[in-house]
């Protein structure tokens, strides 16, 4: 269960506004993580406390293929991340690095900044409590599960050699 | 039931019949990674204990983007991928050999590969009719170690051009014009296939233009069937026995159907700061530009330097007006080179830097001021990307540039011509 405050923001929010490539000389989180957003929002990591949930509009995460983009939010205390739609390359990296992301339009319209919300990711459903409203989220599909509980693809990797090493001794 | 290029080209690697929307295991042929992305790609190959390579001959590390480095830190990447580079056997090109997607397809890519890179632009492949798409690092780097990679079959968006080009009017325009009028988001997880008798007749060069910029919409591949002009290029490039020619099924099934007629198409701007802004130079109204760049993966390749040095001959940028030129690849450099090509350049004032990116990444060689504009052969003007969220960046043809850093403001190439 996820449970956090809303920070909403607006379509087409890409990668070079997410992290700028002037810091993408490095892969740690937490030199990454107070650039996030900055060229949006010079304040939004500073607006952010740890758990909280990032809603956004159409094509979240479109342009450069940088990892550093899904590992800065994560960085900056976000949990998950809404959009009405994800650019592919950022829905891959997310899950990569176990940062659940869901599409859903009608939670997006009618969430505002500072609204409480509820994440159930085993139920499937995503509540907005300030607004009084629910809704179904699709689950992901069982090797996408699998990597999130790994805490992403290394850890999956990791686990799948290993249990080729287990099932050859 | 017939199957779309990418269908074609994934069911051979999934060994197995794969129809848009399955999620399959696919064998990966080429894998790249640049400088950004290269050294966590190698690092979390460290983590996993497998610092090799499934098929080193075919596994490519660029160190392109940040070329020469100009900080410490990335001069520290870069030394860690020649040194992956070095334990593994993977082959490095190292600064100066040009920008990954244009050295790829001038000396590693195949039709019928699959090519995975972990940059966005790894799109440009589809013009060789390979499927080829961008990701993050962690999943280059897995497809790296194991040869394989997990992949959503997509469905496929035709878009069937017809039409003559005017002077002064090339692929690019037309791919601006298509993203202006899909939308950045227009095509999200689906692969474009672009044909028709524009199309059929339009050289590789330009070809590449349009598979580069098939992310800008969203897609995960911009794909063009194999035909003569693919083969010719094999052949030129020495590797004429890989040509394979591969079309699309009469039958294919497509999601959606889209036509341009490109014969009355003017050449096309975007202006800041998303891709899908665009505008025909008729309706634009004297925009003063800073900073004018032909290069990039986009529009660096001889054919783009030539027609800018036809525009620029004999005359000199604005005094206003900063001209930068990159070729995008070593080859390239040196065909523009004994073709007297930048002795033109050069003469009209222009910079001319070493292959590579150049400032389309915004980490050297261009950084905007404040309030500062360029335009650009690039692919991507979104805010910040050439190094400061207070610059404003225009997206045009090699020709367009070129005529606005005559006159200083965003120009007309037809007027040159």
């Amino acid at each position: 269960m996820i449970t956090g405050k809303a920070h909403k923001y607006g379509d087409n929010i890409d990668t070079d506004v997410i992290i700028p490539a002037r810091y993408c000389t490095s892969f740690h989180i937490e030199e990454l993580a107070p650039h996030c957003l900055e060229d949006l929002d010079p304040d939004f990591v500073k607006k952010v406390s740890e758990g909280d949930i990032l809603v956004t509009g159409e094509n979240f995460g479109c342009g450069s293929s940088r990892e550093n983009a899904p590992i800065a939010i994560k960085g900056a205390g976000i949990s998950c991340v809404v959009a009405k739609s994800f650019a592919r390359i950022f829905y891959r990296n997310a899950i990569n690095i176990a940062l659940p992301i869901f599409e859903n339009r009608e939670f997006v319209d009618i969430t505002d900044t500072g609204d409480w919300i509820k994440v159930d990711l085993k139920k499937g459903f995503i509540e907005n409590e300030t607004k009084g409203k629910r809704f179904k989220i699709s689950l992901f599909p069982d090797i996408i599960q699998e990597i999130i509980e790994c805490g992403g693809m290394i850890g999956f990797v990791k686990k799948r050699i290993e249990a080729k090493r287990k099932s050859k001794e | 039931m017939g199957k779309t290029l990418a269908e074609k080209i994934l069911s051979e690697h999934a060994d197995k019949e794969v129809k848009a929307g399955e999620l399959v295991i696919v064998k990966v042929d080429v894998c790249l990674t640049q400088d950004g992305t290269g050294p966590l790609a190698v690092r979390q190959l460290q983590k996993l204990n497998m610092e090799k390579a499934a098929n080193p001959d075919r596994t490519v590390l660029f160190l392109d983007h940040a070329s020469p480095s100009p900080r410490r830190e990335l001069s520290n990447d870069h030394m860690l991928l020649r040194e992956f580079a070095r334990k593994t056997g993977a082959q490095l090109s190292d600064i100066g050999d040009g920008v990954c997607h244009q050295v790829i397809f001038e000396n590693y890519l195949n039709p019928g590969d699959v090519l995975i890179g972990a940059d966005s632009h790894t799109c440009t492949g589809g013009a060789m009719c390979a499927f080829s798409t961008g990701m993050g690092s962690t999943d280059v780097a897995v497809g790296i170690a194991l040869g394989k990679t997990w992949m959503k079959i997509p469905e496929t968006f035709k878009i069937v051009v017809k039409g003559k080009f005017q002077k002064g009017v090339f692929s690019k325009d037309l791919i601006l014009h298509i993203i202006g009028t899909i939308g950045a988001d227009g095509a999200t997880y689906k692969a474009l296939e672009f044909c028709g008798e524009t199309i059929e007749n339009m050289p590789i060069n330009e070809r590449m233009t349009l598979s580069n910029m098939a992310v800008e919409a969203g897609a995960k591949a911009g794909l063009i069937a194999s035909d003569d002009i693919t083969k010719e290029f094999l052949i030129s490039r020495g590797r004429g026995e890989k040509f394979r020619e591969i079309k699309p099924d009469p039958d294919a099934e497509y999601e959606k159907e889209l036509e341009f007629d490109v014969t009355n198409l003017e050449p096309t701007v975007s202006f800041p700061h998303t891709v899908d802004n665009t505008k025909p130079i008729s309706q634009i109204k004297s925009v003063k530009i800073h900073q004018a760049y032909i290069g990039t993966c986009t529009n660096g390749r001889l054919e783009d330097l030539e027609i800018a040095a036809k525009i620029l001959k004999g005359k000199k940028r604005h005094p206003d007006t900063r001209l930068i030129v990159v070729p995008a690849s070593r080859e390239i450099y040196k065909k523009a080179l004994q073709k007297g090509i930048l002795e033109i350049l050069n003469d009209a004032g222009a910079s001319i830097n070493n292959p590579g990116c150049g400032p389309c990444v915004g980490v050297h060689q261009g950084v905007l001021g404040n309030g500062e504009a360029c335009i650009s052969s690039q692919n991507r003007n979104f805010k910040g990307r050439m190094g400061n969220p207070e610059g404003f960046i225009y997206l045009a043809s090699p020709a367009t540039v070129a005529a606005s850093a005559i006159k200083g403001e965003i120009a007309d190439p037809r007027e040159f011509l």
